[in-house]
This record gives structure tokens, C-alpha cells and sequence, in this order.
């Protein structure tokens, strides 16, 4: 704390001067709550990008399956999910959904539901993110030229073995692009978690400003940490494009 | 020919209401070349495609080694492992390199240990020549190379029979040569092969049975040097006389 304390004086000096109140950066307890706030974020972000992958991955094998029964389920997944408000998802899930699943007793005897804030704020983020997911990896396997999966069936693929080895490597190259933009979304939707309570960034935000009454201050610094946060995965998924690039395959 | 590798008996396939082979037949006995010509529509492609289940069809029978294709409990891993296929546009996968194209399908699909598989696909490069682009990618490739580690490709699992789709149709006119000049060394070792080509220099010269279709029918087959010096129908003779 001691090596911060320069740059604490320096905040409460503007605040004494000019009244440009920024409390976490003097204020243990604003900073603690904030930092907190970020940290909710940071998870719920790679929590929901992780599963929103996996569930777009698994819904585009399950669009082009045999079964007609998968693949209702996996379009009225993607119908539902994509074209419905995500903070409406979220209190659907929330309010509605936990409501009729069964809940234990805390400590104090109060009725508590199995799957809290956090959880379920994950789950309804997965699966919207996930719903367009499908889509972008469809797009990306639709791209692939026929001749390619035959000439890989030509030479003893399995369906699985040609998903694996053919079509995933070529079809992710091709969406790439489309998936940075949507997960770029996702870390952005995550502030939804605000309504039911989740004390992510905007959370604690809103709980400091209240206290302090510094509401354009806290503004100012959501936006520039949502930038910097945004950044880090642009800058990511471009290292991890740059990666996979291949001499006369794509651009 | 009781022998015959691979006998095609009275097959017939629809797409739809269009029936585009009428009742093929055609033997090709172990280490022969066969090469099939005719106009383009004439079902040659598919007819091939036939041989290693890439299309299914309605009638008739094809038999490689005694695999029986149009069997509904055909295996089809079993069939492929015999029969090698090179396509008109390569097909390469274009995220592998050369050396890992060749070698993706014998560790892959036959699970073999990678040193074996990897000193064979170098020797399986150095035999189409191209052992110095073993680490290249396909987009780094001309046609003609590209076409060439599609046949490595194909050799890597070791089949008993290649179908060769027009192999050259895409190809600059100076890289036809390279690529037949690989065809015709296999030819030489004794690998059994069925072309569809429009290369009637090389029929000539490699096939040991040259097969003439127009619309799904086998209008005419014989020895190169009789199909070509003597040619008995007026649909061949019409052909030859436009290609030639």
C-alpha cells in the first residue's frame, strides 16, 4: 500500500482542490469494493466466453446431425436465444426459473435458491452468446468446400475424425473475425448481471457513487477499464488469428 | 477375367429423374490401367466416385477385391483403405503442410506410430519429387505440386487401386507433364489404375484399356491401339475426331 500511497495523495489533493472525486484510488474501502468488482467482471467474462464457445461448437455439430429431434432442439435453442432480450434471459432465469427449483435453508433460516446470482448470470450469458456462436461456427463450416470433406472421406475419415481434423481447423480460420466481435459483446453484456445483483463492475460502481456522489467520475473510468478489458481479448483473439494463418488460406 | 481387381457389373445411378450411368459394366484385372474418356455429362466422374462409395447408387454391382460396394452393411473404412482417389481441384487440406498432408491419414484413420508413418511420407515426397517441399504449405504450391502430394497423399495408405478424377484438367498446360509423368512410374510399378482423363496422348500410351462413354452407356472399350488406330462406332469416331 505504501508504494500506491503517492499516487492515494495525489487523488485526495485533486478532491480537496478542484472537488474531482475518484474514491477508489485514496479510499481503502471504495478501492477494495472495486477491485472486487473488477474481478467479478474479469471471471464472469471467461466463464462465459469459455462455455459460450463450447455451447456454439456443440449446437453447430448438432445442427448438422442425422436426428431431427437434435436438430429441433438445437434450432429453437438458437431461435429463442437469439432473438430475445438478454436482460429479459436473465431475469427469466433468475426470477423465474429459480423460483420453482428447489432451495436450501441458510444459516439464518432463510430460504436460500441452489444456483445464485453469479451462477445464474453465467448460464443466461453462456447461452446468449452461445446462440450466436452456433451461427458464426455454422457460417464457418457452411464456407468449407464441399471437396474437402469429400476428399477426407476419400481417405477413410469418420464423421468425427473429419469434424476434428478437417472441418473444425478450417471452419474456426474462417470465423474467427465474427467470433472476436461477438465475444467483444459479451464482455460488454456482462454489466446484465447488475439487475439481479450480481456486484460485478457497474455494480460496485453504482454502490460507490451512491455513497460519494463522484457519478461522472465512476463513469469515466467504467468506460476506460470496459476498453482496456475489451482490448486485452481483441489482442488476444488477433495473436490467436495471426497464429492459425496459413499461407493462401484466407487472408 | 476372373481375377479382375475390380469388376463393375450392369451399374445404374439417378440423380433424381436424370439417370446419369445406364448399365455399366467393366472389368479391370490387377496392375492394369484403365482410362475412361468421353464428353463431359457423360457420367464419367460419377462413375468412378461409384467404386469407393463417394455416391451411392440404386443397381447393378461393384466389386473391389471381393468387397461387394453396394452392400448396406458395407464397411466403408475397409473399402477406402484399398482404394486411393485423386481429385480434379487436389482437395489438399490447406492448414497442413506437404509432409503432414501425406501423413494425416495413415496416423489418423489407420493409428499408425508417427516415426513409421513420417519416414515413409518423406519417401512417399521424394518418389513425386517434391521431398524439398515437405514443409510447405499447399497455397505455397503450384498446381501440378499440389497435385503431386495429392497422389503421396493417396499412396500413404498403401491402396491396391487409384481412381484418378481428371487429375490435370486444372492444370497449367507445362505442369501436365510433371504429374503425368508420376502417374505413369506407378503405372510402371504395377499399381492398378482407373483414369478419367482427356489426355488421349497419355491413354494411348499407359492404358492398357481404353473406355469410350457417351450418356451413362460404355459406347465402345478396346486396347489403346485399337481404340485409337481403329475405332469402330460413329459416336467414337465424332469424338476422336474433335479431340484429336
Amino acid at each position: 500500500m505504501n508504494a500506491l500511497a503517492p499516487i492515494a495523495d495525489w487523488f485526495r489533493h485533486l478532491n480537496a482542490t478542484t472537488g474531482i472525486n475518484f474514491t477508489v484510488f485514496y479510499d481503502p474501502f471504495d478501492a477494495t469494493r472495486f477491485v472486487h468488482g473488477l474481478w467479478v467482471t474479469i471471471e464472469l467474462s471467461v466463464v462465459t466466453i469459455i462455455a459460450s464457445v463450447l455451447v456454439g461448437v456443440i449446437g453447430a455439430w448438432g445442427q448438422g446431425v442425422k436426428s431431427a429431434w437434435v436438430r429441433g432442439v438445437t434450432w429453437s435453442y438458437v431461435e429463442l436465444f437469439r432473438n430475445t432480450p438478454p436482460l429479459v434471459q436473465i431475469y427469466f432465469f433468475f426470477f423465474g426459473l429459480s423460483a420453482v427449483l428447489p432451495h436450501t435453508h441458510n444459516g439464518f433460516g432463510m430460504a436460500q435458491p441452489l444456483i445464485g446470482g453469479f451462477a445464474w448470470a453465467s448460464i443466461s450469458l453462456a447461452l446468449y452468446a452461445g446462440s450466436f456462436n452456433v451461427e458464426i461456427f455454422r457460417s464457418g463450416i457452411e464456407a468449407i468446400p464441399h471437396s474437402m470433406l469429400e476428399a477426407a472421406e476419400a481417405l477413410g475419415y469418420t464423421r468425427r475424425q473429419t469434424y476434428l481434423n478437417v472441418i473444425l481447423p478450417l471452419g474456426l480460420r474462417i470465423c474467427l473475425p465474427a467470433l472476436t466481435n461477438n465475444l467483444v459483446n459479451l464482455i460488454k453484456t456482462t454489466t446484465l448481471a447488475y439487475a439481479i445483483a450480481v456486484p460485478e463492475l457497474l455494480y460496485v460502481s453504482n454502490q460507490i457513487w451512491s455513497d460519494a456522489e463522484n457519478v461522472p467520475e465512476m463513469m469515466i473510468l467504467l468506460f476506460i477499464i470496459y476498453i482496456i478489458l475489451v482490448g486485452i481479448l481483441v489482442a488476444l483473439m488477433h495473436w490467436w488469428e495471426r497464429s492459425l494463418r496459413r499461407p493462401g488460406l484466407g487472408t | 477375367m476372373a481375377d479382375a481387381l475390380l469388376t463393375i457389373e450392369n451399374l445404374h445411378k439417378r440423380f433424381g429423374d436424370v439417370e446419369v450411368i445406364k448399365g455399366v459394366s467393366l472389368q479391370v484385372p490387377k496392375g492394369d490401367v484403365a482410362c475412361i474418356i468421353g464428353p463431359s455429362g457423360s457420367g464419367k466422374s460419377t462413375l468412378i466416385r461409384c467404386v469407393n462409395a463417394l455416391v451411392p447408387f440404386e443397381q447393378g454391382s461393384v466389386k473391389v477385391l471381393g468387397i461387394e460396394v453396394n452392400d448396406p452393411k458395407l464397411d466403408k473404412l475397409k473399402l477406402r483403405r484399398h482404394v486411393g482417389m485423386v481429385f480434379q481441384q487436389y482437395n489438399l487440406f490447406p492448414h497442413r503442410t506437404a509432409l503432414q498432408n501425406v501423413m494425416m491419414a495413415p496416423m489418423q484413420v489407420l493409428k499408425r506410430p508417427r516415426a513409421e508413418v513420417e519416414a515413409e511420407a518423406h519417401a512417399l515426397l521424394k518418389k513425386v519429387r517434391l521431398e524439398n517441399k515437405a514443409h510447405a504449405y499447399p497455397g505455397e504450391l503450384s498446381g501440378g505440386q499440389q497435385q503431386r502430394v495429392a497422389i503421396a497423399r493417396s499412396l500413404a495408405m498403401r491402396p491396391d487401386l487409384m481412381l484418378f478424377d481428371e487429375v490435370t484438367a486444372a492444370l497449367d498446360p507445362e505442369t501436365v507433364g510433371e504429374v503425368l509423368i508420376t502417374i505413369r512410374q506407378l503405372a510402371e510399378e504395377g499399381m492398378t489404375c482407373v483414369l478419367v482423363t482427356h489426355e488421349m496422348n497419355f491413354a494411348r500410351e499407359v492404358a492398357n484399356e481404353v473406355y469410350f462413354t457417351d450418356r451413362g452407356v460404355i459406347v465402345e472399350h478396346a486396347p489403346p491401339a485399337q481404340f485409337f488406330g481403329n475405332p469402330q462406332d460413329e459416336r467414337t469416331k465424332t469424338f476422336l475426331s474433335q479431340v484429336l
